[in-house]
């Protein structure tokens, strides 16, 4: 006697709804922010801010101009420490480590977070040199590492296939676009952890600025990815984590996709939505 | 009306164009609780002049229909809204696919009305389905109402009333039931009253369908599917 097949036809949804539960699977922290507070002098730029990013994933501030999000972004690698009268209470860690710490070398912590500007900021060098500056001064002068090296990076930004016959030109002479993605394989040739990205996009055509987000999304693979960015869109297009910043504090933080569907608070809606609050 | 939802955009312009967009709405949503009551008129009283009016109202009801979408569509190419302004755009999309099949059904039974006109009319025998008509006409008024206002909060009564719609339907199939068993010379024209009676009674489904797409517009949850238990359940969280 042959089995009877039961006459179900019902399909396995877990292989259809996989993507969307594998996204719901916990994280792995990478940042933390605790109670930071930052000064400018007297005046506080930032508000008890809290929060976490994941690694390997991209999470992006938003929020108005002088709400706090470059500040916030560039206490992650301490550029803060350059500007005069800045007092910084509370703490950031990284791999569970405060990058605060009197036993953290600055250099040390920026080779392991790279940051990326607005505006393209090459050196007045080669492209070739410009990738591996940042392995000269770390004393790194194997001819053959660093030829390895500066192709890897450039493929790592989708830049190679437009230089690669032109490494000895002048990097001024690249396009914005071309710029910008030479800064991030500068930045990734030294292999940090974290990149930092302040408005990458902000100074490109609509062109460039594609590129770049599609590089990001490449990037993720390697590198947690912070991005600063003033253009919605962008972060809902390539942020896995979105954060809404207004007058220093932490408003909301939560996923792009329910954040940009369904935020929480009302803040956060008028923001995205064009209100006036 | 209350704007405070879609209005308080920096853009003028914006809140203009979704305020539009709300009024084809309910335009079309009065349209098509007129058709539902003249079809049915018709439908009792025999009057195939007014059917046919029926007929013809539902041209309208399917341009708006478009002339929506179209406006929804180009808003989403161009604003790209977010949050409360996105899930208004996408459940205006669905509320006038809702409507439209409504619009459909209420044309349905204006064509049955002019089958059946040459015969006599049964005037008397209708008042189960006039009872029905009227309660789904206040499922699609309440959720239409709602939709204008832009509040849930009386959401789950309306949804609760297809029940007594289902109950209604049951009871006047069991009679046509019997009247087709009596004599089988009837079966024709009890066949066309049942299809009747089934449009009015998806009405009331599609009326449900309404106030759960604007439970997702203002709650951003997705509550398809549930049972009336399970929804209030839900609501009262």
């Amino acid at each position: 006697m042959t089995e009877q097949k039961p006459r179900s036809h019902t399909i396995d949804m877990s292989s259809i709804l996989g993507e969307q539960r594998q996204s719901q699977t916990p994280n792995e922290t990478c940042i933390k922010v605790e109670n930071l507070n930052l000064f400018y002098g007297k005046k506080q730029a930032l508000h008890g801010v809290n929060m976490e990013m994941y690694r390997k994933k991209v999470t992006a501030y938003i929020g108005p101009s002088g709400c706090g999000k470059s500040t916030l972004l560039r206490c992650i690698n301490r550029m803060n420490d350059l500007v005069d009268h800045v007092t910084i209470e509370g703490q950031i860690l990284l791999d569970n480590e405060n990058i605060y710490d009197k036993s953290v070398k600055v250099a040390e912590l920026r080779r392991r977070v790279g940051m990326v500007f607005q505006k393209p900021n090459p050196f007045p060098k080669t492209i070739f040199e410009n990738v591996t500056y940042g392995l000269r001064i770390q004393g790194i002068n194997d001819k053959r590492l660093l030829e390895e090296t500066v192709e890897k990076s450039l493929r790592g930004a989708a830049l190679w296939d437009e230089v690669k016959d032109r490494l000895q030109d002048n990097a001024l002479g690249l396009s914005g676009g071309q710029q910008q993605r030479l800064v991030i394989a500068r930045a990734i040739a030294i292999e940090p952890e974290v990149l930092l990205l302040d408005e990458p996009a902000s100074a490109l055509d609509p062109i460039s600025t594609l590129k770049i987000e599609e590089l990001i999304n490449e990037l993720k693979e390697k590198y947690t990815i912070v991005i600063v960015t003033h253009n919605m869109q962008q972060a809902a297009r390539v942020s896995d984590y979105t954060a809404f910043m207004y007058m220093g504090e932490l408003i909301e933080i939560g996923t792009t996709s329910e954040l940009f569907t369904n935020p929480t608070k009302k803040q956060t809606e008028d923001y995205i939505t064009g209100r006036y609050g | 009306m209350d704007n405070s939802k879609i209005g308080h955009h920096i853009s003028e312009q914006f809140n203009k164009e979704l305020e539009d967009i709300r009024n084809k709405v309910l335009i079309m949503g009065g349209l098509v609780e007129q058709q539902i009551e003249l079809a049915i008129q018709a439908f009792i009283t025999g009057d195939a002049e007014l059917a046919e009016l029926v007929i013809k109202q539902d041209n309208q009801v399917d341009e708006l229909e478009i002339a929506i979408d179209l406006e929804c569509t180009q808003i989403l190419a161009l604003r790209q809204p977010t949050a409360f302004d996105l899930r208004l755009l996408l459940t205006v999309i669905k509320i006038i696919g809702e409507l439209e099949v409504i619009g459909d059904l209420a044309e349905r039974v204006a064509k049955t009305a002019i089958q059946l006109s040459d015969g006599e009319s049964k005037k008397d025998q209708y008042h189960e389905l006039q009872h029905m008509t009227d309660l789904v006409k206040d499922m699609l008024h309440g959720a239409l109402d709602a939709f204008a206002r832009m509040c849930i909060d009386d959401i789950t009564l309306i949804t609760g009333r297809d029940e007594d719609v289902d109950r209604e339907y049951d009871s006047i199939l069991r009679q046509l039931i019997t009247h087709m068993m009596e004599d089988p010379r009837h079966i024709t024209r009890t066949l066309n009253v049942m299809w009747t009676v089934r449009a009015i009674e998806r009405i009331g489904d599609h009326a449900c369908y309404i106030c759960e797409h604007l439970i997702f517009m203002i709650k951003g949850e997705a509550v398809r599917h549930l049972t009336q238990a399970q929804l209030e359940a839900r609501l009262n969280q």
